[in-house]
């Protein structure tokens, strides 16, 4: 048992020093890393040449005008989602039911387009649909909260229930409004009408980008800079402290799952009144998991958000172009999106630790 | 009524052990400490790379039963290996977030379940969107031999493929070490208080390797055994749906226990096919839809339930979804 | 080479975390067949050596030598294999564990309870030991959680017995019981090293002191040839005198009164029973008891923080009028108008947030006293850059994140902020905890101009000697009930002592 062991080549020790320059340095290099590994893949199963692997995917995202318009309204969708998410994130609540919020909010939003078709003026229709919305948003929000607060349930765990509530819920509305009837689908809600499609500003696609604005605006000066922000700050960092200095634990959490849920449920109102004028089960697609990542790429800063989501749509268009152009499917983009997240992720171990080789130490002990 | 059961069960067991597998994997998972929300990624690619494998065997041309059956197996295995070790490096060694980390990988998993499963099918050549592997089926889902002679009870208990046997041997097994074993015990030490085992001598990140690596090749099965087996070797884009999450649901159901597992995978299994046996031409369909419900707000329930109660044994394992790091002040 | 055996023996071992060098070049040798004291202050980097050789840290560079050979331990079970158990000061327990099954944790082979069981009660006859092995450790108090801890090191077999600071949570009577082992097992032939402060107790039990630093190596004594003045010259650098000033209370009135208080915990277990004392004005009331016996939730309960079972906390105006404490949170008491500070004994997990920098700490105490929506960020900003330089705290700057500062300045921080808003009723927890002599006199000076302007301080303290230098009246907690209170300054150590452990002793000069 006295036999020596070999020294390790190296081992793990915390860092706190890091700049910031320096971590968005190795986050660069991983997401370049990242690209060349996601070229890498493309040109074996395409047999295209690296470079114009992303000419392709840059010409999916930002080819025409029009797809440019449909790229920056696809982020501005995601962007709205993973802001949605952020104030739970910083208060250490895993909010994984994005999914569900969003689908709760653009439900809220089809069934005043349905059901008040024809019987109220359309800018009242509108207005009801806004509250009805953020309503279902903040509710669907509010379970979870509510429950976490009481009994400490594991948010992670019921948040990812409340979407599949959620889905089912939608199915059944989509069966009960289904038309024409025996299509399984609600089709376009008052087509001719227009009832509830929310208003046009320049062109189709602006509204959504400009309300995705004024959400990451508000919340900047939400966390940075209001009373709430900070408490959010202290509960996500230690329950303790907050009891002590008398912040109402329960209370922060159920209202920042309000905002949460409200702010999902908005994003459910785009969809549905701004954007397709229907609803399915899966008019989130998925988003409200890729806004998970978004936000935690993102440190959970709202500025940088901006640019982690553009990644990320940025991937999905380019990646579907691909897919077009070279009749792969659709779910490539998918696999690129995974890669490109594991190496961030990834990457994330040498910002916070560094690795010290053992090199050089047996001299040292010479000399002295 | 009796007949009903009698047709209704082995459609709910046939349900329930895609569940069952996915949820003991999950739970083999946690009890280290590891959240792996991965799991639904993990089977999508358990099945498609028993699918790959099958594919690639039945276009060789004679098929063989023991390789009919054990090339799949292997595939399957070895890609939700892979899945595991890429999951485990990236939380245990690199010590990223394991919600993240789980959410990329099913996004990553579901990807190339879709991505492989379009290429076949197009290889394939077939004029609906799917994939048919009746030959590698057919050895899958043989059912034990003299199920045919022994009436109601065969058709219950002796009418699956060797697959959903096994399912159950494997939670009996999970179960059985996970509480009498050492190993159960350092592995529950490890997902407990993996400071405390590690003070103990007892290799942390060894034990979260392996009980998360063979966490996904079990969960790998359930999608091997829902294409090859429940599908009858269809393979078709998204088919497998919500299953992993399912399961997931059912590991917080059971309270962390394979054993419940068991019954409470037909349970849900029956709850997520109910709705099929309501009287058709009925004036309002869309009920149906509720009925799928079901297992979600089951769950939910049980969820809040036990968070109620706050019994210490019915707690999550206590480290759950947090990475270690030895050395940390 | 002498004719004592070397057990252990380091060379220039060091270890940092970031900035901080835990442990700077050390080299030491342990003998077999003795009880080695290791002696510093907290934070001098005992914990780190020791864990260096338990296999929790791997050091940065340096060797060490087991029995003469190159060891290279680079996990708890290298250390084990190589004889080598450490007794932690937080326990390494799995709660829903039973005690034999935490025991026989990282043992190999197959799994026999029954076997397991048998030797655990070999080893408790041996040395008189109480543990009950199929007890799962929540249901445990915290000195059979230590016992547990102690028989799982023997049960193992080590040669060396690391103790960190084992006596922290023990009565004296099991103190005692401890030495008696520990001797046992030096009679034995095997190496002991109790990590400690308590020079009364390096004198009692050990053969020779070794004293850390700052991290650094200082030397080592032969326990029988040195005193208690020159180990604590070794351990703190320069002599100390060891004079807290007393200034006399200027007309105290009562200022806080307790009556009947009785708390219990979530388990039921009663944790204050009919506890009634007065707090004055301009006066320091010690608090003095065994960790544990209820300061924590007497504090908190006065505070604001602990669910009350029964009983009463008033505060008395300075014109008579009164208010009940009792029923309010923080923020309430706050909102009353009741300046009311608290020093918590956790300092990173309650009092301050570790990964916010010193100015967004100042805010946790005032954000909300601006009527807007939005938090001011200048004031909590001057008050900082105040705190950071009247009190002297060493930080690169005001943003620097508090969890990065070292023990002593943390603690600053946050009395700096406790005191800042003219308090008239100021607890502290264990406050100088882990700080060097002079931090520590900082806060004894700290505390005593609160004292001189009329505040009623609450000191709960576990060093006697201070709480018997600074308190004008020391109250002794005895197993959640008041055992006496006793004059600071008439009051001895012995006194006290008796009463923090039985009921009935000590004499009330109430």
């Amino acid at each position: 048992m006295n036999n020596k062991k070999s020294e390790p080549l190296f081992h793990v020790i915390k860092r706190d020093d890091m700049t910031r320059g320096k971590a968005w340095g190795i986050r660069a290099i991983s997401i370049v890393a990242a690209l060349l590994l996601c070229a890498l893949v493309t040109t074996v199963l395409t047999g295209d040449n690296p470079i114009s692997v992303y000419a392709t995917m840059f010409s999916g995202a930002f080819g025409s005008a029009r797809k440019t318009w449909v790229t920056l309204q696809s982020l501005s969708i995601l962007l709205i989602i993973s802001l949605a998410l952020t104030p739970a994130f910083r208060m250490r609540f895993w909010n994984c039911g994005g999914e569900g919020q969003v689908l709760m909010g653009g439900l809220a939003a089809a069934a005043c387009m349905v059901t008040l078709d024809g019987k109220l003026p359309n800018a009242l229709v509108i207005i009801i649909m806004i509250i009805a919305s953020i309503a279902a948003g903040a509710i669907w929000g509010f379970i979870p909260a509510i429950c976490k607060a009481k009994w400490n349930t594991n948010e992670t765990l019921s948040t990812l229930m409340m979407n599949y509530i959620a889905t089912q819920i939608v199915a059944y509305y989509t069966v009960l409004w289904e038309s024409p009837k025996g299509s399984g689908k609600i089709g376009i809600i008052n087509q001719n009408s227009n009832i509830g499609w929310l208003p046009e500003i320049g062109n189709k696609y602006l509204l959504s980008i400009l309300v995705a604005l004024l959400v990451t605006g508000f919340l900047y000066i939400y966390i940075y800079y209001s009373k709430h922000g900070y408490e959010i700050c202290v509960v996500g960092e230690s329950e303790r402290t907050a009891n002590y200095v008398g912040i109402k634990v329960p209370k922060v959490i159920v209202r920042t799952m309000l905002v949460s849920g409200a702010l999902c449920g908005l994003a459910g109102l785009l969809l549905v009144g701004g954007i397709n004028h229907t609803i399915t089960t899966t008019i989130a697609g998925g988003q409200g998991f890729t806004a998970i990542m978004v936000s935690w790429l993102a440190k959970f800063n709202p500025i940088t958000m901006i640019f982690t989501s553009l990644l990320i749509i940025f991937l999905g268009r380019g990646a579907g172009e691909i897919a077009t152009v070279f009749e792969l499917n659709q779910s490539f983009s998918d696999i690129l999106t995974g890669i490109i997240l594991f190496f961030i992720i990834g990457c994330e171990f040498f910002i916070r630790y560094k690795l010290v080789f053992r090199s050089g130490k047996k001299e040292e002990v010479k000399n002295v | 009524m009796f007949d009903f059961l009698i047709t209704f069960i082995p459609r709910a067991v046939g349900q329930g052990i895609p569940l069952l597998f996915g949820s003991t994997g999950e739970i083999v998972t946690e009890k280290s400490g590891n959240l792996n929300l991965g799991i639904p990624g993990v089977m999508y690619v358990g099945g498609i790379c028993g699918v790959i494998g099958a594919f690639a065997y039945e276009q060789s041309g004679n098929v063989n039963g023991f390789l009919a059956i054990c090339i799949p197996l292997l595939c399957s295995l070895i890609g939700s290996l892979l899945m595991g070790l890429l999951y485990c490096f990236l939380t245990v060694t690199l010590r990223a977030n394991q919600n993240v980390t789980g959410l990329a990988m099913t996004t990553f998993g579901v990807g190339i379940g879709n991505f492989f499963g379009g290429s076949l099918i197009k290889l394939s050549g077939a004029d609906v969107p799917s994939i048919a592997l009746t030959k590698t089926s057919a050895y899958f889902s043989r059912s034990l031999p003299f199920a045919a002679k022994m009436g109601w009870f065969g058709k219950v208990f002796l009418s699956y493929g060797f697959l959903a046997y096994l399912a159950v041997i494997i939670a009996i097994l999970a179960s059985y070490i996970l509480k009498r074993t050492r190993p159960g015990l350092h592995l529950r030490a490890v997902g407990e208080s993996p400071a405390t085992a590690d003070a103990a001598g007892i290799n942390v990140i060894k034990y979260k390797y392996v009980a998360t690596c063979l966490g996904c090749m079990i969960a790998g099965l359930g999608g091997l055994y829902y294409v090859m087996d429940y599908a009858s070797g269809v393979w078709s884009n998204d088919a497998f749906g919500d299953r992993g999450w399912l399961a997931i649901a059912l590991v917080i159901f059971t309270i962390w226990r394979p054993n419940v597992s068991i019954f409470s995978s037909i349970l849900f299994g029956g709850l997520y096919i109910l709705y099929m046996y309501l009287p058709t031409g009925m004036e309002h369909m869309e009920v149906k839809e509720l009925y799928k419900m079901i297992p979600y707000v089951v769950t939910l329930i049980v969820l809040v339930v036990t968070s109620m109660r706050n019994k210490r044994e019915n707690q999550p394992p206590l480290s759950l979804g947090l990475p270690y790091f030895r050395e940390e002040r | 080479m002498t004719d004592k055996n070397v057990a252990v023996s380091v060379k220039n071992l060091s270890k940092s975390f970031g900035n901080v060098k835990a442990n700077k070049n050390v080299n030491m040798e342990i003998y077999k067949g003795e009880i080695l004291a290791l002696l510093g202050e907290n934070g001098s980097g005992k914990t780190t050596l020791m864990n260096m050789l338990s296999g929790l840290y791997y050091p940065d560079s340096g060797q060490i030598f087991i029995d003469g050979k190159e060891a290279s331990i680079q996990s708890p079970r290298d250390a084990y294999t190589y004889g080598i158990g450490m007794v932690h000061q937080h326990f390494k327990l799995v709660d829903v564990l039973t005690a034999a099954e935490n025991i026989t944790l990282g043992e190999e082979g197959k799994l026999n309870i029954k076997k397991a069981t048998a030797k655990i009660k070999e080893i408790c006859d041996k040395y008189g030991f109480e543990v009950d092995p199929q007890k799962k450790i929540f249901n445990m108090s915290v000195s059979e959680k230590q016992t547990v801890e102690i028989v799982k090191v023997l049960y193992r077999g080590a040669d060396i017995l690391i103790l960190d600071e084992p006596t922290a949570v023990l009565t004296p009577q099991e103190t005692e019981k401890l030495f008696v082992v520990l001797k046992n097992m030096k009679a034995d032939g095997k190496a002991v090293i109790i990590i400690t402060h308590k020079l009364n107790e390096v004198e009692e039990i050990s053969d020779r002191v070794a004293v850390l630093r700052a991290g650094e190596y200082i030397g080592d004594m032969i326990t029988a040839e040195t005193n208690a003045q020159e180990m604590t010259n070794m351990m703190v650098g320069h002599q100390v005198t060891l004079n807290i000033e007393r200034p006399e209370p200027k007309e105290p009135k009562p200022r806080i009164i307790v009556e009947g208080l009785t708390v219990k915990d979530i388990d039921g277990i009663t944790k204050l029973e009919d506890v009634s004392f007065i707090a004055r004005s301009g006066e320091i009331l010690g608090i003095a008891g065994i960790s544990g016996c209820g300061q924590k939730e007497l504090l908190e309960s006065i505070a604001g923080l602990q669910h009350v079972e029964s009983g009463s906390v008033k505060y008395v105006n300075d014109d008579g009028s009164v208010e009940e404490l009792i029923g309010m949170n923080p923020q309430d008491i706050a909102e009353k108008g009741v300046a009311l500070s608290f020093v918590p004994e956790d300092r990173l997990g309650m009092g301050l947030v570790g990964n916010m920098d010193i100015a967004d700490n100042m805010m946790l105490r005032s954000f909300r006293n601006n009527g807007s929506l939005f938090t001011d960020k200048k004031t909590p900003h001057d008050l900082a850059e105040t705190i950071v330089d009247k009190l002297e705290v060493s930080t690169p700057s005001i943003e620097t994140p508090v969890r990065q500062l070292s023990g002593g300045n943390v603690q600053k921080v946050l009395v700096g902020r406790e005191i800042s808003n003219a308090p008239s009723v100021l607890m502290t927890a264990y406050a100088v905890r882990g700080l060097d002599i002079n931090s520590s006199y900082t806060i004894y000076d700290l505390i005593n101009e609160q004292k001189k302007k009329g505040t009623a301080v609450i000191f709960v303290g576990e060093d006697l000697d201070v709480l018997l230098q600074i308190s004008d009246r020391i109250l002794v907690l005895c197993d959640g009930q008041v055992s006496g209170i006793v004059e600071g300054k008439k009051a001895d150590k012995n006194t006290i002592g008796l009463m923090m452990t039985r009921l009935e002793g000590g004499m009330t000069n109430e």
